[in-house]
């Protein structure tokens, strides 16, 4: 980076952390902070997408499709996050093959399944062969949004569910006697209402998802603990021109701020959002803030 | 070895019962359901305990939030917010580290380093601070009325708290308290996977699973066998909880039941 | 006119089929945590004896290659599902392997494991020794008398050394040559070292067979000319066994 970092051996100390701090893989290390910055900020709105076709598929009508969606809830909530992580991406990147082979190459004859191997044509790779190094990468972070958007999502599912139920009984017959139809009812009273019943179990969620993050590594991104974990571990003079201990202490308790930032931020936030939310509710809540504007 | 031999071999393997050497070659069906079962023995201590030990911490936590007093109330808001605001992962680093450094110390802190101690006290610690943030919220949310009719009675301090604050505290909190132990089974997945070591080959379920994961090099027999074995849990959980709060709530005629499970929804 | 533009078509087409069904692009996969076989360097990229090796080997197989990083747990399921077309990560030779994927020749020579403790008199036998978790070494441990104590990475192994919790470690003889070098005398290697794996290849898929054809000519050619011979002695020190 610097200049003078050519032989850090001859540096002093504040030079030589300057030149340590900013080689090749502390680049890396850098970038993958703003790598999970972007997961979360694209698997949240997902996950919640996802968590509310569970819920509606849960309290819908149709007997099939409400036990379909109790049971995604049921099965994903059940399971440790770990545990999914360690054998889903690789199901979903073959099923995503598997469905585009059947497509592209019909003429295909040989089983998709030979021992352990699983082999489908060239074309119907994801992403094929000789792409570029990105787009694996692009595939890869999109495998990991999905498969965090299906466990949260199921989480989320079970949070709007119960929203919606909360929702009193009292405003949906208000709505009917009003004479919306019933789908009228769902998008324009109880969606509107249910988020305020839903926020606490929601913003937990939302944590929960921040301190899932050093699991991405099984999934196959190269997060911040994978990161701290490879810098702050010995480093012998033989491999590497800033040979130290090891300092994975250090490392861990930066990210440790960073995830206690992370944390009080998202309090802050919630907090506002939710003082927004309940304006004008029908809750105790509301009902506060009702008061404190007319005296 | 029938399946029944396998039993008697392995179903108390990772407490160190049973046969020493671990199954080489041929794995069976039933091997792997053995012996990831005999590791969820783990789990379960490891759930259990820190969450029966935890649920006194807790109240304390929740009561010492609630305080007037800053005195009791930062220490507790403090201690909430670290252990709510950084993964597990990394609270399983640091005690370990801690735990190593002071068994140099004193001879005292041996077991410490092991996972059936050094573990169990970070779940321990964990699940305190998450189920005091939940009781916390509950108590805020007690209704004005049941504390004034305490009063009405002559009720006052820790009578007050023992048979008013403190059900009421639970019956609100228990749907999100639920959750937070099925979190917390969860979490116990996590001790032998990247913290503390596994001795003799004595693990959770989840170092089971990764073991055959790793012999077969099939991972889509283990680890759904381990995710079957934690929705059971997972049920009986919620089976248990369940019949708890039948209990909390059983003064309530059962047509109201379902009424102050929604509103807590709405006060948390 | 019109049948040239269309057999120029068809020549395009049969073309970029000729292209996937080959392997335009091989994707290299390793570790990246296990030097000097392979590990990564200040500049944050893949480097080490097996970086060298295998961009040599594919520039002799007029093939294109690029590193891929994946966890040591779940490189041979990655593979064998297709995400990349070869391991080249220090993987020992072993029937278990054998049997789920195709090595190439070896490239290494098979490798013995050692002991390394703080002090002349670790017992090796009946005491703690540190490996990590689902590696050769930790299965034999756990089959000789003494207590085994597993840790999710190597690193770790050593601070079980350094900081008291296990006796000595198991591990491959180079791995450990530079962390006892470095130590300052802390560590040293004790008891004799055991031969196990029968040496380390690459790993490729078994219905690859073409692939490994090539590979396999390629490290004959290396092993040939004493190319290999230059880069082992180059990344493991004059000690190391030779072609």
């Amino acid at each position: 980076m610097f200049s003078y970092c050519a032989d850090p051996n001859t540096l002093d100390t504040v030079r030589w952390f300057s030149c340590y701090l900013t080689t090749g893989v502390h680049m890396s290390f850098y970038a993958s902070f703003i790598k999970v910055l972007a997961l979360l900020a694209v698997t949240a709105p997902v996950a919640l997408g996802v968590g509310f076709l569970g819920a509606m598929a849960a309290r819908s009508d149709l007997l099939p499709v409400s036990l379909l969606g109790k049971s995604y809830i049921a099965i994903v909530r059940g399971v440790p996050d770990v545990a999914f992580f360690l054998f889903f991406v690789i199901a979903l990147d073959q099923m995503f093959e598997y469905v585009r082979h059947r497509a592209i190459c019909p003429d295909w004859t040989q089983p998709v399944r030979q021992g352990s191997e699983f082999l489908v044509c060239a074309q119907a790779k994801l992403p094929l062969g000789n792409a570029a190094e990105w787009v694996h990468e692009t595939y890869g972070f999109l495998l990991a949004v999905i498969t965090f958007a299906i466990v949260f999502g199921a989480f989320a599912a079970n949070v709007l569910f119960g929203g919606m139920r909360a929702v009193p009984r009292a405003q949906l017959e208000t709505a009917e006697a009003y004479g919306m139809s019933r789908r009228q009812t769902f998008w324009r009273v109880l969606v509107p209402q249910m988020w305020v019943y839903a926020l606490p179990g929601l913003s937990n969620l939302w944590m929960v998802l921040i301190k899932a993050t050093p699991l991405l590594f099984l999934l196959g991104i190269e997060d911040i603990v994978y990161w701290a974990r490879e810098l702050g571990g010995t480093k012998t003079s033989r491999f590497s021109s800033y040979p130290h201990g090891d300092w994975r202490m250090w490392y861990f308790l930066g990210l440790l701020a960073f995830y206690l930032m992370m944390t009080r931020v998202s309090e802050i936030v919630l907090e506002r959002l939710m003082q927004r939310l309940t304006h004008g509710q029908a809750t105790t809540g509301g009902e506060k803030q009702r008061k404190r504007v007319a005296a | 070895m029938s399946c029944w031999e396998t039993i008697q071999a392995y179903a108390l393997r990772s407490v160190g019962f049973g046969e020493r050497l671990l199954p080489r070659s041929d794995f069976t069906i039933c091997e792997h359901f053995t012996l990831i079962g005999s590791g969820m023995i783990w789990n379960v201590y490891f759930g259990i305990v820190a969450l029966i030990s935890g649920f006194f911490l807790a109240t304390l936590l929740a009561v010492g939030k609630a305080s007037s007093r800053a005195l009791y109330r930062k220490p507790a808001e403090w201690f909430i917010f670290i252990f709510r605001g950084s993964p597990l992962f990394i609270q399983f680093f640091f005690a370990y580290f801690l735990f190593l450094n002071l068994k140099r110390t004193n001879d005292f802190f041996d077991p410490f380093t092991a996972a059936w101690l050094g573990a169990l006290i970070v779940l321990f610690l964990n699940t305190a601070a998450y189920s005091g943030e939940i009781f916390y919220g509950a108590l805020r949310s007690i209704p004005k009325g049941d504390v004034e009719a305490a009063d009405a009675y002559g009720l006052s301090g820790w009578s007050r708290f023992r048979r008013v604050v403190w059900p009421t505290m639970l019956r609100l909190a228990w749907p999100a308290y639920t959750n937070e132990a099925i979190f917390l089974f969860h979490a116990t997945a996590l001790v032998f996977f990247s913290s503390f070591p596994a001795w003799q080959q004595r693990g959770d379920a989840l170092y089971y699973a990764s073991h055959f994961a790793d012999k077969t090099f099939n991972p889509f027999v283990p680890y759904p066998i381990l995710a079957f074995y934690f929705i059971l849990c997972s049920l009986a959980i919620i089976g248990v909880f369940g019949l708890i709060n039948r209990r909390l709530n059983r003064h309530l005629p059962a047509n109201t039941r379902q009424k102050i499970k929604l509103r807590m929804n709405l006060i948390r | 006119m019109k049948s040239i533009l269309l057999s120029t078509v068809a020549v395009a087409i049969t073309a970029t089929f000729a292209m996937a069904d080959g392997h335009s692009v091989v994707r290299m996969g390793t570790e990246g945590a296990y030097a000097p076989y392979n590990f990564i360097n200040d500049a944050g990229e893949i480097d080490g004896f097996e970086r060298e090796v295998g961009d040599e080997l594919c520039l002799r197989a007029e093939l294109t290659c690029e590193w891929v990083k994946n966890d040591w747990d779940s490189i041979i399921p990655n593979l064998v599902s297709g995400n990349y077309d070869t391991i080249i990560a220090g993987m020992s030779i072993t029937a278990e392997r054998d049997e789920v994927i195709d090595f190439t020749q070896d490239y290494y020579p098979p490798t013995a494991s050692a002991y390394v403790a703080g002090s002349e008199d670790a017992d090796l036998e009946g005491g703690v020794v540190a490996a990590q978790t689902a590696t050769i070494q930790a299965g034999y441990i756990a089959e000789s008398g003494a207590t085994l104590v597993e840790f999710a990475t190597p690193e770790e192994t050593i601070a079980a050394v350094r900081n008291g919790e296990a006796d000595a470690v198991f591990a491959d003889r180079d791995f450990l040559v530079p962390m006892v070098e470095e130590s300052g005398g802390d560590l040293l290697f004790v008891g004799e070292p055991v031969p196990l794996g029968g040496g380390v290849g690459m790993g490729l898929r078994e219905s690859d067979a073409e692939l490994r054809g090539k590979f396999d000519a390629a490290i004959t050619s290396m092993k040939e000319d004493g190319t290999l011979n230059e880069l082992l002695v180059k990344w493991f020190g004059d000690e190391v066994a030779t072609y």
